[in-house]
């Protein structure tokens, strides 16, 4: 008899492809409720999409061509030709990729820092909490793109990891103070008080049980520390003070900027080009944690 | 634990040596105190970080710059350390604990040694120079953003929902989302070179050719002209954060029951617009200000190059790509104390506006 009842359940249980299709619709349908946030994230995805699949359509080689230099927009070139001859619209098209990764791996670090060290400062507190918030204010007071100018100076950024890890070991401080905040809250609700009480110590108090409950939280933070690490990385390669090799937006942009295509008239697609899409690559990240607050947040759909 | 402590230490016989510990972690404990020490701290560990970066780091620059001299100029090891001494502000050749010791003794009387590229100016000088122009564009910049952003965002908290309310929060989001230095090429790009509207390589620099600093109308003007470009931008890459917090904030100050009393006392709308709502929403504010301080004075090394700017942004940039590694770290370290130092000061109005967080803070 309990050996029937037992299958039973496990009949009606639904199966791990059935429950992901579920969740994934939860998330869909909770994406949808802001308008803003919605229309965001499908921008953000179709960026994304273009910034995976577009490098794999377009020639790997873009050759220079010295008879093609600053040409306007045609139907060979719609978006013309950069000081160099090539054609702008395929750099747009390749240049993403770089950029996304570097702004991904960048708030994955920070975010990894501020939630580790966030929520033991918070769930620990005393000396902990003490260093860690002192730290946090200190990296917080310098300014971000001042340093990384210094930085320049002494580190080669040719490599896209290296130059995530260098803006996430400077980007953690907001998020940082922002879970703590939240963990310090967290901390005096009942169920954290009875997992204290049962002994569970404190890695598996923080992980498993206050954590979890802040994942939209987390990724809507996630979301703004790459806005972050992007606006760092676009600003370096503007600089020149990142190495200007291959292509990406950054360096379309210092090209663009530097070269002097500005001046020409005929070239204003081509520095429209990299600045409409950074500009809309953040907008789309900035639109999408809309939709993120309204699930941390359902107080906020009311209103 | 601590509300414990405390009682407890009160009711301890009081001891002479006690009196003097115990007044000296009142001390310590008052707000203001703790909060300039903290500044202190910081500014000391900048200054730091940035000598052991230079002389630890593989190559620094400090053997680089003995060993050209040595080799391009025939130099003796000794003569050319004792240039470097000169130019560094400490000497190469002492043990490290020294060099750092002479360093930091050199930037407490002002003395960040020499510039590489303009051989012998002290980089004192150059910082006096450049710093004034990015104190007065992001300082004017600022407060035209904070006061226009605040007034903005209280508008759109009364008006709510409505036509002008959702145009300038969209407005608002956009302009906080999109880079700064984007907003300033897009400035040049259109207004300068498309629509030929701003004579953009007249506005070029800090002052036209054959202005001299002095005090007059003619001088303010012209160095507004040639600042606005860089006010400009940075207005509106920090305005949108100011509409949007104000806005909220005021809508939160419009639930507070004291609003509803000075309503029910019949006091006037303007009345209770300014001195009970727009004061207490204004106050989350001043924190903030602290940090705009800090990102604007950092954004200045991306936004003064590209409008040719000649503050400390600009010659920081140029410092780094032409290595001229003294002029660097001093200008670094400037800039990193005025933030801090504006920080504070921002830190200090704001608990003196809201005392809740000395105290809070105190415990």
């Amino acid at each position: 008899m309990a050996q029937t009842m037992d299958t039973a359940i496990e009949l009606t249980r639904p199966s791990a492809s059935q429950q992901a299709v579920a969740s994934v619709q939860d998330f869909f349908s909770a994406m949808r409720r802001n308008r803003a946030g919605f229309i965001g994230f499908l921008a953000l995805s179709a960026i994304i999409l273009i910034a995976l699949i577009g490098p794999f359509l377009v020639p790997q080689t873009l050759p220079t061509d010295v008879h093609a230099i600053y040409e306007a927009p045609s139907s060979r070139h719609l978006l013309g030709t950069d000081s160099e001859g090539r054609d702008v619209l395929i750099q747009v098209i390749a240049g993403g990729q770089t950029i996304i990764l570097v702004g991904f791996v960048a708030a994955a670090i920070s975010t990894l820092i501020s939630i580790t060290f966030g929520a033991l400062a918070a769930y620990v507190g005393g000396f902990v909490d003490s260093v860690v918030m002192m730290l946090a204010d200190i990296v917080l007071t310098i300014p971000q793109i001042a340093l990384l100018a210094v930085l320049a100076a002494f580190i080669r950024l040719n490599s896209p990891w290296l130059m995530a890890a260098i803006i996430a070991l400077l980007a953690w401080p907001t998020l940082l103070r922002a879970v703590r905040a939240q963990v310090l809250s967290l901390k005096e609700r009942e169920y954290i008080e009875a997992a204290r009480l049962l002994d569970l110590g404190t890695p598996r108090i923080v992980f498993y049980e206050i954590l979890p409950t802040m994942a939209s939280f987390i990724l809507m933070n996630f979301t703004i520390a790459m806005t972050d690490s992007i606006y760092a990385q676009v600003g370096l390669y503007l600089l020149g003070l990142a190495p200007l090799a291959g292509h990406n937006w950054g360096i379309m942009l210092n090209f663009a900027w530097w070269r002097g295509a500005i001046f020409f008239k005929n070239s204003l697609l081509y520095i429209l080009a990299p600045v409409t899409a950074i500009a809309l690559l953040q907008l789309a990240l900035v639109m999408t944690t809309r939709s993120l607050e309204d699930i941390f947040n359902p107080r906020l759909r009311e209103g | 634990m601590s509300t414990v402590a405390v009682p407890a230490e009160r009711s301890a016989r009081v001891l002479p040596g006690r009196v003097v510990a115990s007044a000296a972690s009142r001390l310590l404990r008052t707000y203001t105190v703790r909060r300039a020490a903290k500044a202190l701290l910081t500014i000391y560990l900048v200054a730091t970080f940035t000598f052991f970066l230079i002389r630890l780091l593989p190559g620094n620059p400090v053997d680089v710059y003995i060993n050209t001299l040595i080799g391009q100029y025939g130099m003796s090891y000794q003569d050319a350390a004792n240039q470097a001494a000169g130019l560094f502000a400490f000497h190469p050749n002492q043990p490290l604990v020294l060099q750092y010791l002479d360093y930091l003794r050199g930037l407490a009387q002002g003395d960040f040694g020499k510039s590489l590229l303009s051989r012998g100016t002290p980089v004192t000088r150059i910082i006096k120079t450049y710093l004034p122009w990015t104190l007065f564009s992001a300082g004017t910049a600022l407060l035209i953003s904070f006061s226009l952003g605040v007034g903005l965002g209280m508008v759109m908290a009364y008006k709510r929902e409505g036509p002008l309310d959702h145009v300038l929060s969209a407005l608002g989001s956009i302009l906080k989302s999109v880079p700064n230095y984007l907003l300033a090429i897009m400035i040049v790009v259109f207004l300068g070179v498309q629509l030929e509207l701003l004579p953009v390589t007249d506005m070029r620099g800090t002052l036209s050719p054959g202005t001299t600093a002095e005090f007059s109308l003619g001088f303010l003007l012209d160095a507004l002209f040639h600042a606005a470009l860089p006010i400009a931008t940075y207005v509106l890459s920090t305005i949108g954060a100011w509409m949007l917090i104000m806005k909220s904030s005021t809508l939160a100050t419009l639930e507070e029951d004291y609003v509803t009393v000075a309503r029910a006392r019949g006091l006037s709308d303007g009345r209770i617009q300014s001195a009970y709502v727009g004061r207490n929403a204004v106050l989350p504010l001043f924190s903030q200000l602290a940090i705009a301080a800090g990102f604007v004075v950092g954004g200045s090394v991306l936004i003064e190059p590209i409008f040719q700017y000649q503050g400390v942004g600009y010659v920081l940039l140029q410092s780094v790509l032409q290595r001229d590694y003294p002029v660097m770290q001093g200008i670094f370290v400037v800039i990193t104390s005025a933030v801090v130092v504006s920080n504070l000061l921002a830190d200090l109005l704001y608990s003196r506006l809201d005392p809740r967080i000395r105290i809070t803070s105190e415990e």
